[in-house]
């Protein structure tokens, strides 16, 4: 009998092995995805009593954790709360952690590998371990103009801004409307926190939304940017060629018509490209995007980064998409940025980076440094390209001159700043009849050295529908973003 | 080639190695009084005030223990012992840290160390007894029916009306009193010893009979009636008591024994078809199987409800390589954690190290068990020493692999370690049953002198 247990030796040699190489893999090579599992209490509770490093903007603090006299020792307070919401994110002890505050919740806490020499010298002296903070790129002058710009066209009014720094895609503003105050979610006092949880979410107007990057819209007009861009390249336009213009344009495989906004002939047919865009003729373009092809449009359009995800910084970056198989006159919608075509605020504000830094579209990035409590260096990121070349310098000239058309005569003359070019497009579009259009502006300035690149989008600002324009709710704003970024 | 090998076996003389046990089961009082010494000074800053009184009872308990092996059973394998006084010391302090952690939050909750040591020295008093009682295992076999049926009363009860009760949806437990028991902890002692009475009977007919398919002896039709009335059996344990680990357990260790006695894998062939079967049936049949399978393959499923198993694992990666240290972690955030998780209490609180360090001491029960078997000199020996090391390997594996998330949990105890007077007992008396084998087993083959030099003598059973 002693050949078969010699068998059942080697096979509880192997029960064992498994159970000690299991135990291996849970306790070292896994246990670092369990402990930053967000319903981890054992984490959280040894994470909250500890003091959290701060989230900086601009050289001053925007989250901090200060001294308090409960069980946890620490509380996390956010200074501008709403202003910053979206980009600091909250640290709640019951949900979690969002934005900021999550994707650097290693830094934050302190338990980042770059911090483990920290952590050691903690521990011999015996002292809590202490976390370090993170410098974010906004710039808060561009931030308080956005916020500022959004919150005067009402408390209800629902709208993002996001502004980039074309050279280094540095975030310098995001903001987000309606917005909240994450202090709420931070206390101490469970059933208060739990009360705005309840409040915030079952808000219609979704508050804890970060509509800068995480929805998409229609991006109407400004999506003609991307299909003049798509023209330029395809080498068989200038922006003189003479296009299509006039009153309408018969979509094939259709009985109806594409026309303008507000029954416009656009003056005149055929008119060249650069008036095309001046006057946003939707003819003129979807006659363009016809011709081209929606292939070409969509080539163009994931090279400015659509259907791709980019950011790291903050979770939930929605993708921007352009539709997989739209048949011809699906094509000319899409040309001018209606039918399946839809955009994050942030993406916009890469297609005008991207015009902007002569062709090469920047990776958005909205961590600066992190530093140890110490304040000491740990990390600075360095800019780098998402995708050089997403239109050719000589096409990011002609676009340039275009869009500084836009500004000074076209649909965009409320986006002017005294003494400096500023290039511009407008856009204005429709989703459905039952809800107002969304208003649009997307620029850069100054246009011969770009500083600064926005989007603006006004979902809902709760006026007339007719009163709606990309010209008239949402240039006015970029133009105090750019004007905060330019004149420091 | 095998004859030579039989003298050499003869000539080789095993060493009684007392000394060695004494020394190591003094380490062993070290390894418990000091995780409880530790216990406090984690948890209150001071070492426990009673520690004097608990060592001293710990120290009473092991080295009588001790002494009643030396001399009842001197030539038993001396390692044994030492390893089961560490786990056992080792499990208390983990138990008591987790009681003052109830208490710190409920100064009425139930606590449990204290009925562990009394469960403990019940334990040992059993194993005292076990030893200077059965002075020949071979004894044992003449109870094999009576094992059989006693194991078969005591999977019974936990169903009678009065005696059994349910707790925690396993109907496996009965209550006399104030006293719950899981009589199933005594019946895997009675089946081990009633599978290889049974087994030294009748292996010949299993093992010979046969024809061969596709390369394995597969048995013949008829002879398939025990296996299949273990499976039922094992079905049964399943259906009724809802109790998956148990009835995981006994099936393997009825295959492995059918498998050790036989020397047949197409056994093996037949009872893994059988066991796959069932447990696909199991799972088709039953919810609370089902679920423990969904919440193994996704735990992180909020749907599921495995936040017991999510807290172990949570527990064991905050432990880490070298763990929070004695009363530093927050292993009472696990239900059970003092039973059927204490595994993750351990990997919590002394780290992967500690985890590994007990699962290599169960692994060396196992290789003594099994080392018992290889050198034991009779069938029923071989085939009790087996059985009870494998089933202690299957136990440890099925608890183990199911805290960690290896395989789905089922409820089981962990050997010496868990809170729970069945299991502790029922363990205390397979390590009794394993020492007097390894004694039988490694003393010296009397001398014999052959009875036609001296007619005064007479040839005696040496039972």
């Amino acid at each position: 009998m002693n050949k078969p247990i010699r068998t059942m030796s080697i096979f509880c040699m192997l029960l064992f092995a498994a159970l000690l190489l299991n135990s291996t893999y849970l306790q070292y090579f896994d246990a670092s995805s369990l402990n930053s599992r967000p319903d981890n209490k054992r984490v959280r509770d040894a994470e909250f009593s500890r003091k959290r490093g701060a989230i900086v903007a601009g050289g001053s603090s925007i989250a901090e954790s200060t001294k308090i006299d409960d069980q946890y020792k620490y509380q996390r307070v956010y200074k501008q709360p709403l202003k910053y919401a979206p980009l600091t994110g909250y640290y709640s002890y019951i949900y979690g952690r969002s934005a900021v505050e999550s994707s650097q919740n290693d830094i934050l806490s302190g338990s980042d590998p770059r911090l483990f020499v920290n952590r050691v010298v903690d521990m011999i002296g015996n002292s809590q371990p202490k976390g370090g903070s993170v410098s974010l790129t906004i710039d808060p002058k561009a931030q308080t103009a956005a916020y500022d710009g959004l919150r005067a066209l009402g408390k209800n009014t629902e709208g993002a801004v996001v502004a980039l720094d074309p050279t280094t895609g540095k975030i310098l503003a995001m903001v987000s409307h309606p917005t909240y105050d994450p202090n709420r979610l931070a206390s101490h006092k469970f059933s208060e926190v739990q009360k705005a949880w309840a409040e915030l979410n079952s808000t219609k107007n979704r508050p804890l939304l970060n509509r800068g990057i995480q929805e998409i819209y229609p991006p109407g007009s400004t999506f003609k940017l991307v299909t003049a861009a798509a023209a330029l390249s395809s080498g068989q336009y200038t922006p003189d060629t003479k296009v299509k213009g006039g009153p309408r344009l018969d979509l094939p495989q259709t009985s109806t018509d594409l026309v303008n906004e507000n029954g416009s002939t656009c003056g005149g047919d055929p008119i060249t490209l650069t008036q095309a865009l001046e006057v946003s003729c939707n003819v003129s373009f979807g006659d363009i995007g016809l011709r081209l092809g929606a292939d070409a449009l969509r080539t163009q359009a994931e090279k400015f980064g659509f259907n791709q995800t980019y950011l790291n910084d903050i979770g939930g970056q929605v993708q921007s998409r352009f539709p997989a198989n739209p048949d011809q006159p699906q094509t000319a919608l899409s040309a001018i940025g209606q039918f399946d075509v839809a955009a994050t605020p942030l993406q916009m504000a890469m297609v005008a980076a991207g015009i902007a830094n002569n062709g090469t579209v920047m990776r958005p990035y909205l961590v600066d440094e992190v530093q140890a409590p110490d304040l000491s260096l740990l990390d600075k990121t360095r800019p780098e390209a998402f995708r050089s070349n997403a239109v050719s310098s000589s096409v990011a000239r002609d676009l340039t001159q275009m869009m500084i058309e836009v500004v000074d005569n076209g649909t965009g003359t409320t986006a002017q700043i005294p003494g400096i070019k500023v290039a511009g497009k407008t856009g204005t579009a429709q989703s459905s009849p039952d809800r107002p259009p969304y208003a649009w502006f997307v620029s850069f300035a100054p246009a011969d050295n770009p500083k600064v690149a926005v989007a603006v989008l006004v979902e809902d600002a709760g006026v007339e529908r007719n009163a709606i324009s990309g010209s008239g709710l949402a240039a006015p704003i970029a133009k105090r973003v750019m004007e905060a970024v330019i004149n420091k | 080639m095998s004859a030579m090998q039989s003298l050499r076996e003869a000539a080789f003389t095993h060493r009684r190695r007392r000394g060695a046990e004494l020394f190591l089961l003094v380490v062993s009082l070290v390894v418990g009084i000091g995780a409880y010494a530790a216990v406090g000074l984690g948890v209150e800053g001071t070492v426990p005030a009673d520690i004097v009184g608990y060592g001293g009872w710990l120290a009473v308990l092991c080295l009588g223990c001790h002494v009643v092996v030396r001399l009842v059973a001197p030539y038993a394998d001396p390692v044994l012992l030492p390893i089961v006084a560490a786990l056992n010391g080792l499990g208390l302090a983990v138990i008591h840290r987790i009681d003052l952690a109830d208490l710190a939050a409920n100064p009425d909750a139930k606590t449990f160390a204290r009925g562990q040591l009394i469960w403990m020295t019940l334990g040992v008093l059993l194993f005292v007894v076990v030893l200077v009682v059965i002075r020949d295992h071979r004894q044992l076999q003449a109870f094999t029916y009576t094992s059989g049926f006693a194991a078969l009363v005591l999977l019974v009860m936990p169903l009678l009306p009065v005696l059994g009760t349910t707790i925690n949806g396993s109907r496996i437990w009965i209550r006399l009193g104030p006293f719950s028991f899981q009589p199933g902890e005594v019946a895997k002692v009675m089946l081990v010893l009633f599978f290889a009475g049974y087994l030294v009977l009748h292996r010949d007919a299993l093992a010979l009979a046969g024809r061969r398919f596709a390369g394995i002896d597969l048995p013949r039709g008829r002879d398939l009636g025990p296996i299949l009335v273990m499976w039922l059996i094992s079905l049964g344990v399943l259906v009724f008591q809802r109790d998956l680990g148990s009835s995981l357990l006994f099936f393997g260790l009825f295959l492995v024994m059918l498998y050790v006695a036989t020397e047949r894998p197409g056994w093996l062939v037949v009872g893994s078809v059988l066991f796959v079967s069932g447990a696909y049936l199991g799972y088709l049949a039953f919810g609370h199987v089902q679920s423990r399978v969904d919440t193994w393959l996704h735990p992180f499923d909020p749907h599921n409800n495995a936040y017991q198993i999510v807290q172990g694992m949570y527990g064991m990666a905050w432990g880490g390589l070298v763990g929070r240290g004695l009363g530093q972690g927050d292993p009472t955030l696990i239900p059970f954690s003092y039973s059927d998780f204490i595994m993750a209490s351990i990997g919590e609180e002394l780290g992967l190290t500690g985890v590994m360090a007990v699962l290599l001491l169960y692994g060396l029960i196992v290789e003594r068990a099994l080392r018992t078997a290889l050198v034991c000199r009779d069938a029923f020996g071989k085939l009790v020493a087996v059985g009870l090391g494998v089933v202690f390997a299957l136990q440890v594996f099925v608890v183990v692999g199911g805290v960690t998330k290896l395989i789905p949990l089922t409820g089981l105890t962990t050997p010496f370690l868990s809170y729970g007077g069945s299991s502790l007992v029922a363990n205390w008396v397979i390590v009794a049953l394993l020492l007097r084998i390894s004694d039988q087993a490694r003393r010296p083959l009397p001398e014999l002198t052959s009875p036609e030099e001296d007619d005064a003598t007479q040839v005696v059973n040496l039972r």
